[in-house]
């Protein structure tokens, strides 16, 4: 079966005043369709910067991107980003409504009953039905990032990228919204890459967990997480094997750190 | 109820106070050219009649409305693509220097001489006064667009049109309207101006008309009425800005409130915190908050830095 996600060679180089800094240097990997793979790697690793390159946002400076077997060279149809930052990338002037309708208008032609639809499904799956006609500043961070993902969902993408995207949200919103994003992905049948520095989120979400180097950046490890489909926040994160797998996805990441 | 009858008290304390100081003040007065303020609003009935409120000051309140739309929409459309690119800033932006540092008085003649002496000089009049600031805060407004903002934007496929309509001018829209603000003021004096030269009806006209005629009162119940027409602009104008930006005062009294300091006591624009990135500040370039918060005189250019045009059109 082809990858749905194909990432070869990937290389970022960023040059400015005099100074050249190798972000990544020599990233491949690929992911399956209806995938949830989370990316961990020490912090400064380059993680966005590959995220942004996967998403069409930055150009390589080598290696190549493939979505279906089509290259990336601008943020492609099939793909949306969840950032880190959801309170500067709600638009603040927008309701949730149109917030969630905003990209829905862009894409392919819907019908306006269709669009509609799309919204209320997705703000539904996330719990915010209720919350259609706020504005996003009048919610709670938690709820905003919820409105993110709904963007998102809506959105139908073939894959779903998220940057962090629970890293400015407090840990008893965090362990709800990880669990939501389990809950999407196995209702959904989504494809999810998932960007975290955060070891313990990295192994309780993914499929398979991509440990990455320090920069410049390179695929250390990648570990499959045989860990039931079933995962809830008490018993998963207390099974001895949920222990082995942090401590030897801890054990890489403190060897990239070392470089070695 | 009492709430109301508080801040109604607020906003008439000072006004009734400045006016019956005058009133006492000049009760008494013989002086033929600071008449009693009782004997300027008798005038006042019999000078602003039904005709002359036709015949004056419509025609001024037109002027200032086609001279102020044009500039507002030659200001956003040109700041728009002078912030949107670069290179265009680079080009444009020592020309800008020197077209803002003219005064616009000081064009009247010169107009005259293109324009000739009738509504067409006293519109451009008007408009190449009241077009700077509008066109440099739209530079900085879009200029400013979030960084976050404009890749979510991106990675949605919200691009041309779409993004200019529903990112792009709404995100800069606060700077717009403050834009929009410093030119109310200066289109009216400028309309006031521009009817002093070579002109046969109007505001400005009219009193420079009882001036010379020594008609005294007749002069301050213009006066009056301009400072009257004023305050019916500004209000007229904070309706609109409440209703576009309703948006922005909400997010700022969010932040404001979420950082546990109760409103106006903080700066407006704060760089992001980290630990709450969402719920901070305005959506604007940490880069722009820092020039803002300083409101320093604008910093000389450097050969390779972006352009920092300033944010304020300098009092002539």
């Amino acid at each position: 079966m082809q990858p749905l996600l194909a990432v070869s060679g990937l290389q970022k180089v960023y040059e400015g005043s005099g100074r050249r800094v190798e972000a990544v240097r020599d990233l491949t990997f690929t992911i399956e369709p209806g995938e949830l793979v989370c990316l961990v790697g020490p912090s400064g690793c380059g993680k966005t910067t590959l995220l942004k390159c996967v998403a069409g946002l930055l150009t390589p400076t080598g290696g190549e991107v493939l979505l279906e077997g089509r290259r990336v060279s601008g943020p492609p149809p099939g793909m949306a980003v969840v950032f880190q930052e959801y309170g500067r990338s709600l638009f603040p002037w927008m309701r949730v409504r149109e917030n969630v309708e905003l990209p829905l208008k862009q894409k392919s032609p819907l019908s306006r009953a269709r669009r509609r639809e799309l919204v209320a499904e997705a703000l539904e799956s996330v719990g915010l039905a209720d919350a259609a006609g706020a504005y996003p500043w009048q919610l709670s961070g938690g709820m905003q990032q919820r409105v993110a993902i709904a963007r998102a969902l809506a959105y139908e993408p073939g894959v779903l990228l998220m940057d962090e995207p629970f890293a400015a949200v407090d840990a008893q919103t965090r362990a709800d919204l990880e669990d939501l994003v389990r809950r999407l992905w196995r209702e959904r049948g989504m494809t999810i890459l998932f960007v975290t520095h955060d070891i313990d989120e990295a192994v309780y979400l993914g499929e398979r967990v991509l440990v990455l180097s320090a920069s410049p950046t390179v695929v250390q490890e990648q570990l499959k997480i045989d860990l039931p489909a079933e995962r809830d926040q008490l018993h998963t994160r207390v099974a001895p094997r949920f222990a082995e797998l942090r401590t030897h996805v801890y054990e890489q990441i403190q060897a990239a750190k070392r470089g070695s | 109820m009492k709430h109301l009858a508080l801040r109604l008290f607020f906003v008439i304390a000072l006004p009734a106070l400045l006016v019956a100081t005058w009133w006492l003040a000049s009760d008494d007065s013989t002086d033929v050219y600071w008449p009693p303020l009782r004997t300027i609003l008798t005038a006042f009935p019999e000078v602003w009649t039904g005709e002359r409120l036709r015949d004056d000051v419509l025609p001024s309140v037109l002027r200032l409305s086609a001279g102020y739309a044009s500039a507002a929409v030659a200001g956003v459309v040109l700041g728009t693509v002078i912030g949107s690119y670069r290179r265009v800033r680079a080009v444009c932006e020592p020309v800008l220097e020197f077209l803002r540092a003219v005064p616009p008085p000081v064009l009247v003649p010169v107009i005259m001489l293109f324009a000739g002496i009738g509504d067409t000089m006293k519109i451009a009049v008007i408009a190449s006064g009241c077009v700077w600031p509008v066109l440099l805060n739209t530079v900085e407004g879009v200029r400013a667009v979030d960084s976050v903002m404009s890749e979510t934007a991106r990675s949605y496929g919200i691009t041309g049109v779409a993004r200019l309509r529903h990112v792009v001018l709404r995100s800069a829209s606060p700077q717009i309207f403050a834009g929009l603000r410093q030119a109310l003021s200066i289109g009216i004096i400028l309309m006031v101006i521009s009817e002093m030269f070579a002109a046969s009806n109007g505001l400005g006209f009219t009193i420079v008309q009882f001036q010379r005629g020594f008609a005294i009162p007749d002069m301050w119940t213009g006066i009056l009425l301009l400072g009257l027409l004023g305050v019916l602009l500004s209000l007229l104008f904070q309706l609109v800005e409440r209703r576009a930006l309703g948006w922005y005062h909400g997010l700022r009294a969010a932040s404001l409130s979420r950082l546990g300091s109760p409103p106006g006591r903080r700066s407006r624009f704060r760089v992001t915190d980290r630990a709450q990135p969402s719920s901070v500040g305005p959506p604007r370039s940490p880069k722009l908050s820092a020039s803002l918060e300083q409101g320093g005189p604008p910093r000389p250019l450097e050969t390779d830095a972006p352009l920092r045009l300033t944010r304020r059109r300098r009092s002539q």
